[in-house]
């Protein structure tokens, strides 16, 4: 059945008439996923190449039963336009907005912790599943291929380059999901990890970390713990120089734990199979896939 | 974004948080009247966006106002190398001119955001005057934390919480709380990534004076503070950095000699680690960003070689919303206009890579294009570069 987004994924994107969302609105469909409303406040009542424009999430919702969000709204406004989706009862929703002021991230990390909401990003390329045609974000739908192979990652263009090599050597994917590189997410490694473990459709994970932070070592109790699944893992970055911010706002290395190798190790000791090298993440899952 | 030591002291003065008396100078003849002013001892402080200032031989005591315009003369104009600062070092343009503090027991205190947490921590310690991070490791049991709950804020108990266990005295728990709750509404309306005080000092006869201080900015706020972004100063950082600034490109130099440029933060991180792993290294982080145009990519490109390091290149895009022909335009364009003389290797994939391929080839350029990464890596490893 795959995670998150699938057959069932009626989507809705916040900031349809704007130049980013109504191109990646129209990719989305044209891959095959099921576009049933756009919302902009104020263009309520025009459409988006015969995707009907709402001015409230509330009304899209009512109107078309719409149940994954997508947002495109600018920084300054995109967190506003996450609660106003959890209001309306949206259960997940994807947020690709670059650059939102982290402390408005606090606050709606916040708010969203008892609510039966899923939020994925801010600041990622989304999430799609290649059996179902459910592309619910801003990869470049061509290169997935259907399988058995779960994606997690904090990046967006080292997520395709993964995904490229697992399709080169024939191997599909069961759902890819990026979970976006800012200090504030909704939802973090452990999570997904958890409903990868879940899914009966998705046999191996691969999990794409960086440096920074301690999400890879919260992953790797947690592999240990409860995944029994193989898991492949990279951790870009680990020729950075410490205190310097590597483009994502949560990629600097503050502190040990946040380094390349304390990851690699931690991960490693957990069973994981490391890749050391970017090129080599298909060929080590091919690996670990044909040694069971 | 970072400040200078007397303009978080002003902001810390602003949330009545207890600062030495002081103010920045430009020129010996300030510092003297500055000094006379205050009376007594004083410090003569280089003002640069960087730590380790006392150990580089930035921070001097005067006994009178001609020994502080004599300090003053030493360091303006000159440049100051920490361990914090490239080998370069960065320009001293200002001093603070502040009263010398009396001793007294140095405390830590900072708030940062945390990602696990999900919000603002503060961070307090006994163990002042340290780098954090080595009290982190060595003595973990001496940092208190509170975790700050963004709807109501910090609150008193937890100041109260916190001075107890730094060990002060009755008399000190209502002004440390003050000072807490002053760290975090300084963070919370002027939109900080960090506030820090290190050290604190507690003086002989009780009282808590914030000696040095750093404030930090969330650049993605800023443009709700439009007074904030004043107190930008732009000679600190290095040239190339305030010129990616502008183009709004994330550029970081490094030491190596291969110059790298890639759309995506992660990516680019990969990037440099193949390089490193194939034996050479690279000499920048560089990510174009997502919504790149030909004009973006061009103007990238030129910023990548005008550093005198670089001794070849590797380009490396995976086209999602970035298009590959879009990419290969802006790279002619720019290797045409900078008359590039050193390999140049493109790795491009994804989005009309066909495209992109041939506009490289057809350029008449010296420019090779490999397909993986492996590839590409390996070419630009061996390639030989007569800069």
């Amino acid at each position: 059945m795959s995670i998150l987004v699938n057959d069932e994924t009626r989507l809705l994107v916040q900031g349809i008439t704007g130049r980013d969302g109504s191109f990646h609105a129209m990719r989305c469909r044209e891959y095959g996923a099921n576009l049933v409303a756009g919302v902009t406040p104020g263009k309520g009542g025009t459409d988006v190449e015969g995707v009907p424009v709402y001015n409230s999430v509330a009304q899209a919702v009512a109107e078309t039963s719409a149940n994954v969000a997508l947002i495109f709204v600018p920084a300054a406004f995109a967190a506003d336009a996450i609660l106003e989706s959890a209001d309306a009862g949206v259960p997940l929703i994807i947020a690709i907005t670059e650059g939102i002021p982290v402390m408005d991230m606090v606050s709606v990390g916040k708010y969203l912790k008892d609510k039966p909401v899923k939020l994925i990003g801010p600041n990622c390329p989304g999430a799609i599943s290649p059996g179902s045609r459910a592309k619910v974000g801003i990869m470049p739908g061509n290169i997935h291929m259907p399988g058995r192979v779960g994606i997690v990652s904090r990046s967006g263009t080292l997520t395709y380059e993964a995904v490229a090599q697992l399709t080169e050597l024939g191997i599909g994917q069961s759902t890819c999901v990026g979970i976006g590189g800012d200090p504030i997410i909704g939802t973090d490694f452990v999570e997904i990890l958890k409903l990868f473990q879940e899914d009966d459709d998705t046999d191996a994970i691969v999990m794409i970390g960086e440096i920074g932070g301690s999400r890879e070592q919260e992953a790797a109790a947690f592999i240990k713990e409860c995944v029994t699944k193989p898991v492949v893992s990279f951790i870009g970055g680990a020729t950075a120089p410490p205190g310097r911010r590597m483009g994502h706002a949560g990629a600097i290395i503050t502190g040990e734990s946040g380094t390349a190798k304390a990851k690699q190790q931690a991960l490693s000791e957990a069973g994981a199979a490391i890749a050391y090298s970017p090129a080599e993440i298909g060929s080590t899952m091919q690996r670990v896939l044909s040694s069971r | 974004m970072k400040i200078h030591e007397y303009q978080a002291k002003a902001l810390l003065a602003k949330y009545k948080i207890p600062v030495p008396r002081g103010r920045a100078a430009e020129t010996p003849e300030e510092a003297a009247e500055i000094a006379g002013e205050l009376g007594g001892r004083v410090v003569v402080k280089a003002q640069v966006h960087a730590g380790g200032r006392g150990k580089a031989g930035g921070i001097k005591v005067a006994e009178t106002p001609e020994e502080a315009a004599a300090h003053t003369q030493s360091l303006i104009g000159t440049r100051l190398v920490t361990h914090q600062t490239t080998a370069d070092g960065v320009p001293i343009n200002k001093v603070l001119i502040e009263e010398a503090a009396p001793e007294g027991k140095e405390l830590y205190t900072s708030i940062v955001i945390d990602g696990s947490a999900g919000g603002p921590v503060i961070i307090a310690s006994e163990a002042g005057g340290m780098e954090i991070e080595e009290v982190a490791a060595s003595t973990p049991e001496k940092i208190l934390r509170e975790n700050i709950d963004p709807t109501i804020g910090l609150q008193p108990f937890q100041g109260r919480r916190l001075a107890y266990g730094l060990g002060l005295g009755d008399k000190q728990i209502r002004p440390a709380g003050a000072i807490f709750s002053g760290l975090y509404r300084l963070m919370r309306e002027k939109g900080c990534s960090l506030v820090e005080i290190n050290p604190l000092i507690v003086t002989g006869d009780g009282a808590l004076i914030a000696l040095d201080a750093k404030v930090d900015f969330d650049d993605d706020g800023l443009f709700r503070h439009p007074d904030v972004q004043e107190l930008r100063d732009d000679s600190q950082e290095d040239p190339l950095d305030v010129q990616a600034n502008e183009y709004d490109i994330n550029y970081i130099k490094l030491d190596g000699d291969v110059g790298c440029m890639v759309n995506g933060a992660g990516l680019a991180m990969a990037t440099m680690d193949i390089i490193q792993l194939l034996g050479a290294s690279p000499a920048n982080f560089l990510d174009v960003g997502g919504g790149a145009n030909e004009e973006k990519i061009a103007q990238a490109f030129k910023l990548l070689v005008s550093d005198p390091k670089v001794k070849k290149v590797l380009v490396n895009i995976f086209g999602g919303i970035l298009r590959c022909d879009v990419a290969a335009r802006g790279i002619v364009q720019a290797a045409r206009e900078v008359d590039v003389d050193m390999p140049v290797v493109v790795r491009m994939r994804g989005t009309n890579v066909d495209e992109g391929q041939k506009i490289l080839e057809e350029s008449g350029l010296n420019i090779s294009f490999v397909p993986n990464l492996q590839g590409a890596a390996q070419k630009v490893v061996e390639a030989r570069s007569s800069r």
